[in-house]
This record gives structure tokens, sequence and C-alpha cells, in this order.
């Protein structure tokens, strides 16, 4: 399933953020620092996994260790859909 | 005074005091007036002069700061940009100003490269954060800068009319005009800010504001003049790091926009005083919708709200004292201390309360005009005995004791997530996608943004771009501010007899004006 959810959600930003940044971007690298996603980009990320997912994230959940990079939220992705 | 002059001043004061904390990076005041003296040297041996113009394109860190007195210990003006800057845009503010040397950090540095080769200037390039197995090219290290060893102590400058800042800002033509302010102008605005919020040397100011805006910029010049500490972070993207950080780092002081507030007053489980140590908010850029402040001041009960109003030309104009924003919510309040704001009429004569006109701020903090324009080509500007008159362009009224409250643009301008963005700007790039065939951009008024932006298309027969394509296209070429947060598409743009396009019925909004396509 982590495969799945990494493909969907690298697509999700290939087609919405990647024309603002030059290069791809490595599943480890921070969307933030690479500029490859802005303070806008994360809300439309939270959106669309909410979308998708059926899922809520919480406030506290909006923390760069579950959002900053294609790793980190194919990892808060699974562990959410585990416990749903 | 000259800015530098404040950081001296204050490196003699609070020499062993932190002046800076970004991510990893803390620099007492002594070592941001001894590294920024190195920088200055270095960029003078690398052949920036007195008066050159010296682009910046960084994101908020110790080297942006570290910048901007460098540039100023060399005699040289900094051009503070936008880091999402694209390569066309820079481009035209490579040519218009001359720049002489470019300071990035290695992310930027292809944009920078393509944007020189469209034009003829060639600046020397000063790069941060280069990799250490990264060939450099003809490029300085700035690390290497700030690190070797000045020759012999710099000259010192006196200058105080000399240009402290050019910052590009969205003109009505839709080309980007550069506001020239002075080191008298930036200290006058300043001093002002650091006397309304009573800044000292115990505050802590903790700033998310990019520092190529006036009003991030105004967070470093107000701390150096205090003697307090700025906390930089990059940006509000995950506002939960944040609101730990303020508690961490104990800040005095919390900068911020509508849109920030807005994300703060959504989340639910916040404890209200979960930050004792904040002394005050500050809020610019946009109106603070009532209910925000009220949400605020709620979860911030020992924390005074500063709601204030300015403009690159002058930096800031007004505030609104905290006293009283339970009688005003919606006003920003009167002229910041040794200036005046007041409305005028359609004769230029002071308007009665109640009377929409358009503002005028007049004092030291006025700017002395755009770049590469003289004063006397500029309209909305005129020397007075104690320093300019700026006429705004922003509508105003006054209630009976002289608060003030912004009412809406009087030309074209979008405001939006607080910065000025020219319709003109927008359509270009709109134009410049295959199967637009009419386009015009405009604001619609939104909550969090203050206006937000939308465009409005008529597609050439047989095109089938989505909203989405015609989104991205536009991400591709403008900055991210800039970018149209919705599209509608119309079978026609219905003009008028002289030949402007007209949206009418239906819009919140309703836009009038040439269409320049």
């Amino acid at each position: 399933m982590a495969e799945a959810i990494e493909n969907t959600v690298r697509e999700f930003i290939a087609e919405n953020f990647l024309f603002r940044a030059d290069a791809a971007v490595a599943n480890n690298q921070s969307l933030l620092e690479t500029g490859v996603m802005d303070s806008t980009g994360v809300l439309e990320l939270i959106a669309f996994l909410e979308q998708t997912y059926g899922i809520t994230v919480a406030d506290n959940e909006i923390v760069p260790e579950n959002l900053d990079s294609i790793d980190n939220v194919t990892r808060y992705l699974s562990a959410k859909l585990a416990a749903a | 005074m000259r800015i530098e002059a404040r950081l001296r001043d204050s490196a003699r004061r609070f020499g062993e005091k932190t002046a800076l904390a970004a991510g990893a990076v803390r620099l007492t005041y002594a070592e941001l007036d001894a590294q920024s003296d190195r920088l200055a040297a270095g960029l003078i041996r690398a052949g920036v002069r007195p008066g050159d113009r010296v682009l910046t394109v960084l994101d908020n860190g110790h080297e942006a700061v570290l910048s901007f007195f460098g540039v100023w210990k060399a005699g040289a003006t900094p051009c503070p940009l936008y880091p999402a800057i694209k390569a066309e845009k820079l481009a035209g503010i490579l040519e218009s100003t001359e720049a002489s040397a470019v300071i990035t950090q290695a992310r930027q540095r292809a944009t920078i490269e393509t944007a020189a080769s469209l034009t003829k200037v060639r600046p020397i390039l000063i790069v941060a954060q280069a990799g250490p197995g990264e060939e450099n090219g003809d490029a300085l290290r700035f690390e290497t800068l700030v690190a070797q060893k000045a020759q012999g102590p710099l000259s010192e400058l006196t200058n105080d009319e000399a240009l402290a800042l050019l910052i590009h800002t969205s003109g009505s033509t839709g080309r980007p005009k550069g506001v020239m302010l002075t080191h008298a102008n930036v200290s006058a605005a300043c001093e002002a800010v650091v006397s309304y919020l009573g800044n000292t040397a115990d505050d802590v100011v903790l700033n998310v504001l990019p520092l190529s805006f006036g009003y991030g910029i105004t967070q470093v010049v107000t701390m150096v003049m205090a003697g307090g500490t700025l906390v930089l972070e990059r940006s509000f993207a995950f506002p939960r790091k944040i609101l730990e950080r303020l508690a961490e780092v104990r800040a005095t002081g919390f900068p911020l926009v509508p849109p920030m507030a807005a994300l703060i007053t959504g989340m639910k489980d916040l404890e209200p005083d979960f930050l004792p140590h904040l002394r005050y908010i500050t809020s610019a850029a946009a109106a603070m919708p009532p209910a925000f402040t009220e949400r605020l001041r709620q979860l911030f009960p020992a924390t005074q709200l500063f709601l204030m109003y300015g403009q690159t030309e002058c930096l800031r104009a007004t505030y609104l004292p905290p006293e009283e924003i339970s009688r005003r919510p919606l006003s920003v309040g009167r002229a910041i201390p040794g200036t005046k704001a007041f409305v005028i009429d359609e004769d230029g004569l002071p308007a009665p309360p109640g009377t929409i006109g358009e503002l005028v701020v007049e004092g030291p903090h006025v700017m002395p005009g755009y770049w590469g324009n003289g004063l006397t080509s500029v309209q909305a500007l005129a020397p007075i005995a104690d320093g300019r008159r700026l006429n705004t362009g922003d509508l105003f009224r006054a209630d009976e004791d002289g608060f003030l409250y912004f009412i809406s643009r009087r030309d074209d301008i979008i405001k939006t997530r607080g910065e000025k963005v020219s319709p003109q700007e927008v359509e270009r790039a709109l134009y410049a996608l295959p199967g637009i065939r009419e386009a015009v951009a405009g604001g619609v008024d939104d909550p969090v943004f203050g206006q937000a932006i939308r465009a409005y298309v008529v597609l050439e027969d047989g095109a089938t771009l989505t909203e989405r394509e015609i989104i991205r296209h536009c991400a591709g070429r403008l900055e991210d501010y800039m970018v149209p947060k919705s599209v509608e598409f119309r079978d026609t743009l219905p003009r008028t007899t002289t030949g402007k396009i007209r949206l009418g019925a239906g819009e919140t909004n309703e836009i009038e004006r040439e269409n320049v396509a």
C-alpha cells in the first residue's frame, strides 16, 4: 500500500507543484526548502490528502515530520490509514 | 543617521547580546557587525562601488541580514527580491537597475544565470550555501567573503540621503516599479515604529515575513535600533512549529498578516494564554477581519494587538493604539509619530469625517521617488517642509476622532495577501498561453487574502484549457502570490464603447478598465 500512496503523492506533487521548481525532487528532500511547495501548497496538499483518502488532518499533524517530503507523507498516511 | 551606524551603535552597547537567530546560526551584535564589515570589504574588493545597486535573492536567513548591512557598509543599495522570482522578471530588474552584483543562494543560481543571459548586464555573482564539491565557475562564495579578514578599516559613510533600499512593487502599468527609500526615510519610519511598539533591548521578535518586502525589512531595522533579538523563520507553512518556536525563544513580538491570523484562529486545540511572554502582535498589509481580532484577543489575553497600515513608498503610515481596538476594530488608526496621514477630497482639500477620499501621507519617511523616474515625473509625490507628501492611491475615510478606515484601491491594482498585484502583469502571463483569446484579471473579496485573484478568460475556438492548466501555466511565470486562485470561463468579455473590458453583474467587485491586449 505504501508504494501506491507514494505514487499518488508523487503524481500530485509533480502535477501541482513541480512547475515551480527546476529539478525533480527526491523522496527524502524537503519540499519547502527546495522551493517545490510554499505555505499555500501545504494547504493544497492537505486538502488533496483529505479528499483522496477520506481522512482528517488534525491541526497538530500539520508538521514537517508528516508533510514535508514524499517519504514523510507516505509514512504519515500509511500510519493514518492503518489506524482508521 | 545611516542604518549601518545603528548597528555599530548597538554592537558597542550590546556586543555580546544575541542579535540574530536563524536556523542553527546565532550571531551576537559584535559578530553581526564584524561579519558584515568583512562582507562589505569583500564586495568592495570584488568591484562593488558606492552608489551601486546589489540585488539579493535570498530566503529568510542570516545571509539576508548580513547582506543588507554588508551592502550598506559598502555604500551601495540593496535591492531585495522575493526568492521565487522568475528569470524573465529578474532580467528586467537587472537591466533597469544595472546591478553590479547579485547575492543569492545555490538553489536560485540557475535562475539568476538565465536572467543575466537575457541581458547585457554582467553582475558579480555571490552564491551562499553552495555544496563543497559544487563547481563555482565565476561566482564568489558568500561564506568566503564573510570569513576573509579585511585589509583595513572601511571608510565611514555619512550621507543619509543616499539610497538605503530599492524595493520593487507592482505598478499600474504592469511593470515593476522600484521604490527608492533613503537611509533617512528608513530611519524615520523605523524610529516611529520602535517608539509606538515600545521596543527595547529586551525584545525578541520572531519574523516569518519575507525580507524582500517592507514589513519584513522593518523587523530587521527596528530590532537593530532597539538592540533586541531577531529570530528568523522561513515561512508560516507549518504554523504549529512557529507557535512552538515562539514559546521556545520567549518571543515578545510577532508580526503577522491576516492569512497567518486565519490559520492560528482556525486551530481548535489551543489553550488561551499559551504564550505568556508575547508582549505584542502586529498586523499589516490587509484589513484584519474582526472575528480574527476577537479570537486573537482570547488566545493572547496579555498581548497587545497593533493593527497597522503602510505602503512600500513610506514603509509604515498608520497604526491603531491597542486600547482603541474594541471601539474601532475596523480602523487602521492614525499617523505614526512624527508624520501626518489624512483623507483629501476630489479638490485636494482635507475631507470631512465620513467622506471617502484618497489617503495622503506626509513626513520624513516618504520616498523621494521611483527608480528611473525623477521626482518631478511622479505625480503622486510633492515636497513639503518636513519631508514629502505621498498620494497613496488608496481610498479611506476618517471617523469623527480622525481614525482612518481603508475602503479600497483607487486604481485597478489588486491587493492580495497584503501585496499589490497589477492585473496587467497577470494578464500578460495569461495571454502567453496558446488557446486564450481574451483575458482579464481582477480581485474578488476574500476573507483571508483581502482580495483573491480571479482570471476571466475567453478561449479560442476549439481550445480545451482547464482551470488547473491555466493556473499551472501562471504559476510557471508569476511569483506565487500573483497566481490566480480561480478561473472563470466566459463566452465574451463585454466591452464598453471606449473598448474597455467590463465585468459587471454577478461579480463582487466590478472591474472596468482598459484591455491592454
